[in-house]
């Protein structure tokens, strides 16, 4: 009896699940690098209202979600921060192939929080009279790589390496710099930038010949292979709407 | 060589920090264990909540409580530039302050009930002896609580070994100066050096273990002294 009584609510929570399932099916599961995420807030939001379909988001440092992908995170789309993980993925068999490609290239700031701290030519690296420079771990993070790429090609490396602190990934690096621990740091244009403006304290728009382009690639992922959804988001990325997002945030393609 | 140098100035710096931790604890966590056995002020249940409250938090709030209380613009980053000190954070002392939080009821707890554990009676026994407050503290008190000492040493040791989030938060991985082990292994993981991450987390792991047993054996000691 009891037996039977068990097994009929496991059928019942079981059917829970099934249905459960089937109302989810049009939601696409998505691994945002940490620098992307204000814009793909947006870009889910527009997505959603637009195509009925649900982007849950998750964001964080590509490094990370690398290894979370390759052993067995249930992510459908990955949007990296740099254009060689999603390259490895597919190489390693976990990224559906020829799906590949460039949502953004990113745009590296030096900024402070403090208003007119950092000049329009970063001759604030060269004076060097702060405390701590808050840099993304250039190990794991392409903005961070990018910083150290700017500080060598300025010649500042050697000088400031004793003030370097470094965050897990650019949102950490960003926190960093905005609690005024760090006087300054390098982190990405899109996470100073609103509207088409850097909306507080001062910034030094890093050129872009200081450094190697920071292409950001998107891969769609072996979960979301047969997902209706996550084609629809991979499209509506490239489409004029999610454009226009992106580019209001500093980002170039 | 299993280990980098990268990895072995993480487990000096590690090892330096859970010992300075352990050690301001136990200075610090004496006065209050004792007060918290003993005091009959209405006081004692919001003090004892406030101390058990690292049990409960995330690591990562304590963590960003402290990089906002201890910046420039906060309260305690103030205090410490007056002071000339600069702010902490990104620094040992910034990372001590944190541990302190964070390992506070490992340290207070297990004093406390050594504390209880003794009850009034050896104490007045002393008192009729002629033996005055800090007398009966020192030769009575303390060499009773000696096993509770030891838990409460061995616990903010290896839990301040354990800290992830709040050095995450506070520290700024540099290294020799806030990049410990955990952080070290994290940062393994996430470079996708597996090798050099299963060196440090296993000695981890077999570290606790040890540390672990360790415990066991020296209660079991104590208390069959006691019998």
């Amino acid at each position: 009896m009891f037996y039977r009584r068990a097994f009929l609510h496991l059928t019942l929570i079981g059917l829970g699940f099934a249905t459960a399932h089937a109302a989810h099916a049009d939601q696409v599961s998505v691994a945002v690098a940490a620098n992307f995420t204000a814009p793909m807030q947006k870009i889910a939001a527009a997505f959603e209202a637009d195509t009925g379909h649900k982007a849950e988001l998750a964001s964080g440092a590509t490094g990370k979600f690398y290894a979370q992908i390759t052993n067995g995170a249930p992510f459908q789309i990955l949007l990296a921060a740099d254009d060689t993980t999603p390259a490895k993925l597919e190489r390693e068999g976990k990224a559906v192939p020829q799906k590949r490609f460039t949502y953004a290239v990113g745009t590296l700031v030096l900024w402070s929080a403090q208003p007119s701290y950092v000049d329009g030519n970063g001759d604030v690296l060269k004076k060097g009279d702060f405390k701590h420079l808050a840099i993304a771990n250039p190990k794991l993070a392409p903005y961070g790589a990018a910083a150290v790429q700017v500080m060598d090609k300025l010649g500042v490396s050697t000088a400031l390496q004793p003030r370097l602190v470094q965050g897990e990934n650019i949102a950490q690096t960003f926190q960093f710099v905005s609690t005024g621990n760090a006087q300054l740091g390098f982190v990405a244009l899109s996470q100073v930038m609103t509207n088409g403006k850097i909306s507080s304290g001062s910034a030094w728009q890093v050129p872009a010949n200081l450094h190697d382009p920071i292409r950001q690639d998107a891969a769609l992922l072996n979960p979301g292979k047969d997902s209706a959804a996550a084609a629809a988001l991979l499209a509506y990325l490239r489409g004029d709407k999610a454009r226009a997002i992106i580019q209001s945030y500093g980002y170039s393609f | 060589m299993p280990f980098s140098s990268a990895d072995l100035a993480a487990i000096g710096l590690t090892l330096r920090l859970a010992g300075t931790t352990m050690l301001l604890l136990l200075v610090l966590c004496t006065p209050l264990a004792w007060w918290l056995a003993h005091t009959p002020s209405r006081w004692r249940g919001p003090v004892s909540a406030l101390v058990a409250l690292p049990l409960v938090l995330p690591p990562t709030v304590i963590g960003f409580y402290l990089l906002v209380t201890m910046g420039p613009h906060g309260p305690l980053g103030q205090f410490t530039q007056w002071l000339g000190l600069g702010t902490l954070p990104f620094t040992f002392w910034g990372l001590v302050l944190g541990s302190l939080i964070y390992s506070l009821p490992f340290a207070v707890q297990p004093l406390q009930h050594a504390f209880e554990a003794i009850g009034h009676r050896p104490l007045e026994a002393a008192a009729t002896l002629g033996a005055g407050p800090m007398d009966r503290f020192f030769t009575v008190a303390l060499p009773l609580a000696r096993p509770g000492f030891i838990t409460a040493a061995i616990l903010s040791f290896a839990h301040t070994v354990g800290e992830f989030g709040v050095v995450l938060m506070l520290g700024g991985n540099i290294p020799g100066v806030t990049r410990v082990v955990s952080v070290q292994i994290y940062d393994h993981v996430e470079a996708l050096e597996y090798t050099q991450a299963h060196w440090l987390a296993g000695g981890m792991v077999l570290f606790s273990f040890v540390v672990l047993l360790g415990l066991n054996l020296t209660r079991r000691k104590a208390t069959s002294m006691v019998q």
